[in-house]
């Protein structure tokens, strides 16, 4: 309950901060809006249809009062409303980061099961190894090799991109997931492409997801196999899969849904270089464009997105995690 | 053997394997920074990107085709003796994407929405005289096939028909957009995002940040493009347009950086294109910081660049270098190159002016290639004579900031013109009626400080001049002005380089950003 209420407060303290950040940058709002050429008349209406003349705490109030009542903004770099441009980014990010979790879930988990069942041996070597290579290698750089290998050198993954780009406009959009839209549209052309072109990011992205997975069970699950219930199950001569799979995993299950939350947080917040890499038109590629363009409106409105989605999906792991584990709700 | 045969099967998909890059003979992949492109009404689009879109969506009256006027929309005109009027006739039968026919009604309120707006568009409109209170007057409709427009003093005829074939002059729906209005906008916000023109290609869809689909308009009055589809992908990195280039993913990649171009030379795939354009690369010298306010420093600076070396090594054919404030192409553009680097003569200068060896300056510079590449040039250039430069990394934005606010004391610009006129790019260069900080004015020789009451006049003069070769000799005075005392090193002109696969053929690109068409283009393999 504590923690649904200081969800205004962060979302206040987050706007407050992105807003100061705007008016500390040494650049001019105007010229996104009329251009470098305009007559002084049309830079002075700008700046009166913008609020620039106001005093900033008004700024700032008028601009706390238009979000609350899901009024973004204008985008200076790409002429629509913020929330459009969000609703329209946010799916392609939450495509790739799913995608990338799941890959993660299906390789780390058993990877780390395996680590800790043969602790010290081969399999646990090698476990650890992939989960080395996940957190040690760049993103940018295994995507640029994945890319280099599988597209420029050997032609087997479709190049950067969600999809060929003269397919775009042939699915009408519905949830905004390229690849769920042409399916219910029954374009399995389209849905091949945009699976083929969500491949090798997702792979990239997934390695990373993997090695966190990998080392989070290992850890919880050699925990688990050193407590006394597995012990118990043992002598009562369940099966070996059974202690392990049935026993062991399902005590780490309350954990691990907060690694889940915190992977998934990450992804849709940090896959700024891989959405780069492959021109994936996601939130980080269009914060990433925001911030180079000075776009105050869509950078305040990407941060905002963000902070939300991280502070629901803490919000929800919490709960998950006292609905799993009562002993932590007290 | 089991290995044998699994190896040969693993050596076939790696070279058998089928490329994923093809794009269909009907469709025309184009790779292009698209990132500057923030509205597709004509009355407010001031970017590349946004002025060549409009080209394709929209028609105008008339469209200039190797310098010479060619009727689009008009099928004729006709000039007053006194220069005053011109008066046109429409084509008949002409339709709009929407399906409504195309009238003159359409035209006036056209040019009256980029007046009452004032937007980017505006400042090319208002060379015409016409004002927020006289549009509806000197700019009207008499009849369906009729359009006048009555100029508040002579102009030169080239100067009014150069101006009447920009994207400012773009014809609009103006049913639709009377449709569309909210709160007396012109329906400025909706043809934002949506396209209300009778061009030969129609929008289809536009993701921002992504790029957009344009599909042709059969009904085209003049030509049905061969092209059914043009897709233009926001591709922001040169080496991932070359890339896709050369895979086939792309059959036209808009900006590549010289070193890829040098790839692509190699490659009997691809064809590279060069057309000089009318943009500039300068550096502006703020005459309000007191060294630059000296004659003799700003030459010393124009006699340390070395001009060739930067062009070669730097730019490698994606520029050229060009001296003088009007781009090679325009009538009156003098191809005079006075400056080569001289650094004992530049030291005397400095020297004279009292800064041997202890002067120092700022030079703003975007952070981009190969402006960045170029401004190190500079320094290091500058430094042979003693001048140290401090280069300041910014924004496009906060760089133009900084010079709207004369903050600069050296800035590397970049300068295009919005119309196919001398006018554009000399008006820009070398007037500047106001040098007052208060100043409506801010050109780039107010910017620069640079106050010239009587070239101003001059300026003022050629644009009324009807004689085309009295116009022209007007122009090269005051090219030769700036070019001796002006707060400017014109150092390189712009070239359009872009690269397509070899089955692509007919595009011709003109001097400004606005004059790729791409209704004439063709692909092998197309039907």
């Amino acid at each position: 309950m504590r923690s649904l209420l200081t969800l205004p407060l962060t979302l206040l303290a987050l706007l407050a901060c992105t807003f100061a950040f705007t008016k500390i940058a040494p650049i001019d709002p105007v010229l996104a809006v009329v251009g470098d050429r305009a007559s002084e008349a049309a830079r002075i209406q700008a700046r009166e249809d913008l609020g620039l003349e106001r005093p900033w705490p008004i700024q700032f109030l008028w601009h706390v009062e238009r979000t609350v009542t899901g009024d973004l903004g204008l985008s200076t770099s790409t002429g629509h409303a913020v929330l459009d441009d969000l609703a329209q980014v946010f799916p392609a990010t939450i495509e790739l980061a799913l995608a990338a979790t799941l890959i993660g879930l299906v390789l780390g988990l058993p990877l780390g099961i395996i680590g800790a069942y043969w602790r010290g041996r081969w399999p646990d070597h090698l476990a650890r190894l992939i989960a080395l290579l996940g957190h040690s290698v760049p993103v940018f750089w295994l995507g640029l090799m994945a890319l280099y290998l599988f597209y420029a050198l050997l032609g087997w993954a479709p190049g950067p991109g969600r999809l060929n780009f003269y397919l775009e406009g042939l699915v009408p959009t519905v949830s905004g997931f390229i690849l769920l839209d042409s399916l219910l549209a029954g374009r399995l052309d389209v849905a091949g492409d945009a699976l083929a072109h969500l491949v090798l990011p997702a792979l990239t992205l997934g390695l990373f997801s993997t090695a966190l997975f990998a080392r989070t069970s290992r850890a919880l699950m050699l925990d688990a196999l050193g407590q006394d219930f597995i012990l118990t199950a043992r002598a009562k001569g369940l099966s070996e899969s059974a202690v392990v799979l049935r026993h062991a995993l399902k005590s780490c299950a309350a954990p691990m849904v907060t690694t889940l939350a915190l992977a998934l947080g990450s992804l849709l917040e940090g896959s700024v270089l891989t959405e780069t890499v492959f021109s994936w038109p996601g939130l980080g590629a269009y914060m990433t464009g925001a911030l180079m363009a000075a776009d105050m409106a869509a950078i305040l409105g990407g941060t905002l997105l963000i902070g939300l989605v991280v502070s629901l999906l803490n919000l929800g792991a919490d709960f998950l995690q006292r609905k799993l584990d009562p002993r932590t709700a007290s | 053997m089991l290995y044998v045969r699994t190896l040969i099967c693993f050596l076939f998909l790696i070279f058998c394997a089928p490329a994923w890059a093809e794009t269909p003979p009907n469709v025309l992949m184009v790779g292009m920074r698209l990132d500057d492109l923030a509205t597709l009404d004509p009355a407010e689009v001031f970017e590349v990107s946004g002025g060549e879109l409009v080209a394709n969506l929209y028609d105008r009256l008339i469209d200039m085709v190797d310098g010479q006027p060619k009727g689009v929309l008009a099928e004729s005109w006709k000039i007053s003796a006194d220069g005053r009027q011109f008066l046109f006739t429409l084509k008949k039968g002409m339709k709009f994407h929407s399906g409504k026919l195309v009238t003159a009604g359409d035209v006036a309120w056209s040019f009256e929405r980029v007046i009452k707006l004032d937007r980017g568009a505006a400042p090319l409109l208002r060379q015409l005289g016409l004002t927020q209170q006289n549009v509806g007057l000197r700019a009207r409709a008499e009849g369906d096939q009729t359009f006048v427009l009555d100029l508040a003093d002579p102009l030169a005829p080239g100067l009014v028909l150069n101006i009447l074939s920009s994207y400012a002059a773009s014809v609009v729906d103006s049913r639709l957009g009377q449709q569309f209005e909210k709160n007396g906008d012109f329906a400025s916000t909706w043809l934002r995002m949506h396209d209300g023109g009778s061009g030969p290609f129609k929008l289809m869809l536009w993701k921002p940040g992504q790029g957009l689909v344009l599909d042709r308009f059969a009904n085209h009055h003049e030509r049905r493009p061969t092209i059914e589809r043009i897709a233009l992908r926001h591709v922001a990195e040169s080496s991932v347009q070359r890339l896709m280039l050369e895979k086939g993913d792309l059959d036209i990649a808009r900006n590549l950086a010289p070193d890829d171009l040098e790839r692509l030379e190699r490659n009997t795939d691809v064809k590279l294109l060069r057309i000089p354009q009318g943009g500039l690369v300068y550096l502006g010298m703020n005459m309000k910081a007191p060294p630059l306010a000296d004659p003799k420093v700003r030459r010393a600076l124009k006699l340390l660049i070395d001009y060739d070396g930067i062009a070669r090594n730097i730019l490698k054919g994606s520029k050229t270098v060009h001296q003088t404030i009007l781009a090679d192409g325009f009538a009156g553009a003098l191809k005079e190159t006075p400056y080569r680097q001289n650094i004992e003569e530049a030291k005397r200068l400095l020297s004279e002016a009292g800064y041997g060896g202890r002067l120092a300056l700022t030079l703003d510079v975007r952070n981009v290639s190969p402006s960045l590449d170029i401004a190190s040039a500079l320094a290091a250039d500058f430094a042979k004579a003693g001048v140290r430069i401090d280069i300041v990394q910014m924004d496009n934005r906060q760089l133009l900031t900084r010079y709207r606010a004369r903050a600069h004391m050296l800035t590397l610009a970049q300068w295009s013109p919005d119309y196919p006129d001398p006018h554009a790019t000399i008006q820009g260069f070398a007037w500047n009626p106001d040098n007052s900080d208060d100043s409506p004015f801010r050109l780039l020789a107010w910017r620069n400080g640079w106050n010239i009451p009587e070239l101003t006049g001059l300026v003022q003069s050629a644009k009324s001049e009807r004689d085309g070769p009295k116009r022209a000799k007007l122009y090269e005075q005051v090219q030769r002005t700036a070019l001796d005392g002006g707060p400017y090193a014109v150092m390189f002109q712009d070239m359009l380089v872009l690269a397509h696969r070899a089955g692509v053929h007919n595009l011709r690109p003109g001097l400004t950003f606005d004059s790729m068409r791409y209704a004439d283009v063709t692909k092998d393999g197309l039907k």
